[in-house]
């Protein structure tokens, strides 16, 4: 079974706006090299354009004076840049050993079965992509999720529904923030 | 249990990550001292007070900050100071709460770092999972530039540092420092050959500083109270506290600041709470996912300290990421999971690393599905043997320690499962 997977077909060639030629300068002025404004260059891209395309790549390579393979081979090395569209909530459960420890993998049984995912992570429902990712830093208030800025701890299949119920019914993703500016996490 | 809060005192203050809160709690009173004294003063404060790094490997941290070549060997090249924010060593989640609680602390720190090694540009390298704590940063950074903390002339001092916040992009291995700096300088954050050590030639070929969150904020402290009274906190090649970042079967994970050298017993039961009910202990690792595992009658003899733990342990205290597992824990099931996260992020260019994680994992996952037998064990073994200390980076001894502590320590869990023995059996 698979799913729509969103539309990754080229969506041409681009230009900055005049925002973003001026938050370029503003990023170079912060570093002695044009090389080391890649990184913040491709944030501020995925940023306006969800993910990164050839196009945006030749963009910056010509912006940044950089080969335009340098480039793909910076954007391909870290995996928080996006070389394909995911759906509008990109669900990242971790599953690495102190989630695991208490219940990570029933969590993503959970979600797999009340999104109908298919075997690539997209939902039935065409609005959740769901990805298992390694350690996201919330190992004491596992298990945990970031959909997509926003930590979802201390994960019961209660909370999972109540937060897929309210993404589905519209409502906005909460400003994400550690949960309640608690750093200890009493078990009840 | 008395002892100073030197790094949660202020997480409990409403709105502290605010200048004007973090003030009235004494944030920034500590730079006018600071930048009266000579840099080299400042090193020779944090050395005597035998600090060490909180990232992992417990450097300590004036030494390193001695290695900088002075002014006059540099030729003409700029000092970078680079904090490592990109806490990704599975189990440790300290930085995070540091960075959102408190973040003009790390900047103060960072300020009078500055100012010990000459450097006047910087940067918080953080992981791109965190870009709203670095949102925080920024605006925390634009207070600390509005009050005239950072930038030209510090305080009328003559001192001048820039401090921006770079966002990484998803990939472990940033955390060692020179992928770091790799990643830093625009490229794909591959890790280099040491020496040359960064403290001699870093980032853009420079001397540069790399030390974590947490040593960061420490020196504020040490510049207020003196090297003898932070020595006077913890044990005496241990001293002051320490956050650990507790994970697993207690009833109160979370991130705990504690003197170093209590009883590890002690902290299981007082701080985190004690394990849930009707359970045992079965296995503790102390230092985030790459230092090897514990038994219960080596926790029951180790003090938290980097000492106590390799002498009574043969690990470490690492990150200070302190996962429990109690006797529902299925280790091979964990050890598994711990080697599907080294095969994932290993960064491919040392052929040990790349080929032997993968290697290692899937062993594993014959092991865990039953469907191994005891030479898979043997090849397991000489696998991790071959890796510790043949790659360009630690990250190979760090996806071995685990195994070969795993298999040593916890033998017979393993032996179970393989064929011709116990439950693997057909
Ligand atoms: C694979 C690997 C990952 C690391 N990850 C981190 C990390 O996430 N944060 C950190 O502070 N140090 C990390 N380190 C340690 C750094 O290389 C470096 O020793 C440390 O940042 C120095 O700071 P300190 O002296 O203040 O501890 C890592 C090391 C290795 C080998
Ligand atoms: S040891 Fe592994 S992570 Fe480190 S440089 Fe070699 S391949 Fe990369
Ligand atoms: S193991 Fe899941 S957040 Fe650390």
């Amino acid at each position: 079974m698979s799913h729509s997977a969103p539309n990754a077909v080229s969506r041409g060639p681009r230009e900055w706006s005049a925002e973003q030629n001026a938050e370029i300068v503003a990023i170079l002025a912060r570093y002695p090299t044009k090389k080391a404004a890649i990184m913040p260059v491709l944030w501020m891209a995925q940023d306006a354009w969800e993910w990164i395309d050839l196009d945006i790549m030749r963009l910056i390579a010509r912006t940044l004076d950089l080969p335009p393979s340098h480039v793909h081979a910076v954007a391909s090395f870290y995996t928080m840049f996006k070389k394909a569209p995911t759906h509008r909530y990109h669900i990242q459960i971790c599953h690495t050993l102190s989630c695991a420890l208490v219940g990570a993998e029933k969590i993503v049984a959970h979600i797999e079965r009340r999104l109908e995912c298919d075997e690539h992570g997209n939902s039935k429902d065409g609005l959740f992509t769901l990805l298992r990712v390694e350690c996201l830093a919330s190992c004491g208030s596992a298990p945990m999720a970031q959909i997509n800025e926003h930590f979802y701890e201390r994960l019961t299949p209660e909370v999972v529904d109540q937060v897929i119920d309210a993404l589905r019914a519209g409502t906005k993703l909460q400003e994400p923030r550690p949960e309640a500016d608690q750093w200890i996490f009493p078990v009840s | 249990m008395d002892f100073p809060r030197i790094l949660t005192g202020n997480w409990e203050v409403p709105d502290v990550h605010r200048i004007a809160v973090a003030r009235t709690r004494g944030t920034y009173s500590r730079l006018p001292k600071a930048l009266g004294m000579a840099p080299s003063e400042i090193t020779a404060l944090v050395k005597d007070s035998g600090l060490r790094g909180r990232g992992g490997a417990g450097f300590p941290t004036g030494v390193k900050w001695g290695f900088v070549p002075p002014a006059e060997k540099r030729g003409g090249k700029a000092v970078y100071l680079l904090c490592n924010a990109d806490e990704s060593e599975p189990g440790t989640f300290k930085d995070r709460y540091l960075m959102w609680c408190d973040p003009h602390l790390l900047i103060e720190g960072m300020i009078i770092a500055s100012r010990a090694l000459d450097c006047h540009l910087g940067y918080i390298y953080i992981r791109g999972e965190f870009r709203y704590i670095a949102r925080r940063l920024d605006e925390a950074l634009a207070e600390a530039y509005a009050a005239g903390l950072l930038g030209k002339n510090i305080q009328g001092s003559g001192h001048h540092f820039d401090l921006y916040v770079h966002v990484g992009a998803g990939a472990y291995i940033c955390g060692e420092e020179t992928a770091l700096i790799s990643s830093l300088e625009g490229e794909r954050g591959q890790p280099k050959l040491k020496p040359p050590f960064p403290a001699v030639e870093g980032a853009w070929r420079s001397p540069t500083i790399v030390n974590n969150v947490e040593t960061l904020a420490v020196v504020p402290w040490l510049i207020e109270n003196g090297a003898a009274a932070y020595k006077a906190i913890g044990t005496e090649k241990s001293p002051g506290t320490k956050l650990f970042s507790v994970s697993g079967h207690v009833r109160r994970p979370g991130v705990y600041e504690v003197p170093l050298g209590i009883p590890m017993t002690q902290f299981i039961e007082e701080q985190c709470g004690g394990l849930l009910p009707g359970r045992t202990l079965k296995a503790v690792i102390p230092g985030g996912s790459s230092v090897p595992v514990m038994t219960p009658d080596e926790v029951a003899k180790c003090s938290m300290d980097y000492e106590s733990i390799s002498q009574n342990a043969g690990s470490y205290l690492g990150s200070g990421g302190f996962i429990v597992m109690d006797d529902t824990t299925d280790l091979v099931e964990a050890l598994t999971n711990l080697l599907r996260f080294y095969a994932h992020e290993s960064c491919g260019q040392c052929t040990p690393c790349r080929e032997g994680c993968g290697w290692m994992y899937q062993i594993l996952c014959r092991v865990r599905d039953g469907d191994a037998n005891v030479q898979d064990l043997a090849t397991l073994r000489d696998l991790a043997d071959n890796i510790h200390s043949k790659t360009i980076c630690f990250f190979g001894a760090s996806a071995a320690m685990p195994v070969q502590s795993f298999l040593t320590k916890f033998r017979s869990e393993f032996l179970d499962r393989v064929q011709g023995r116990g439950a693997g059996a057909a």
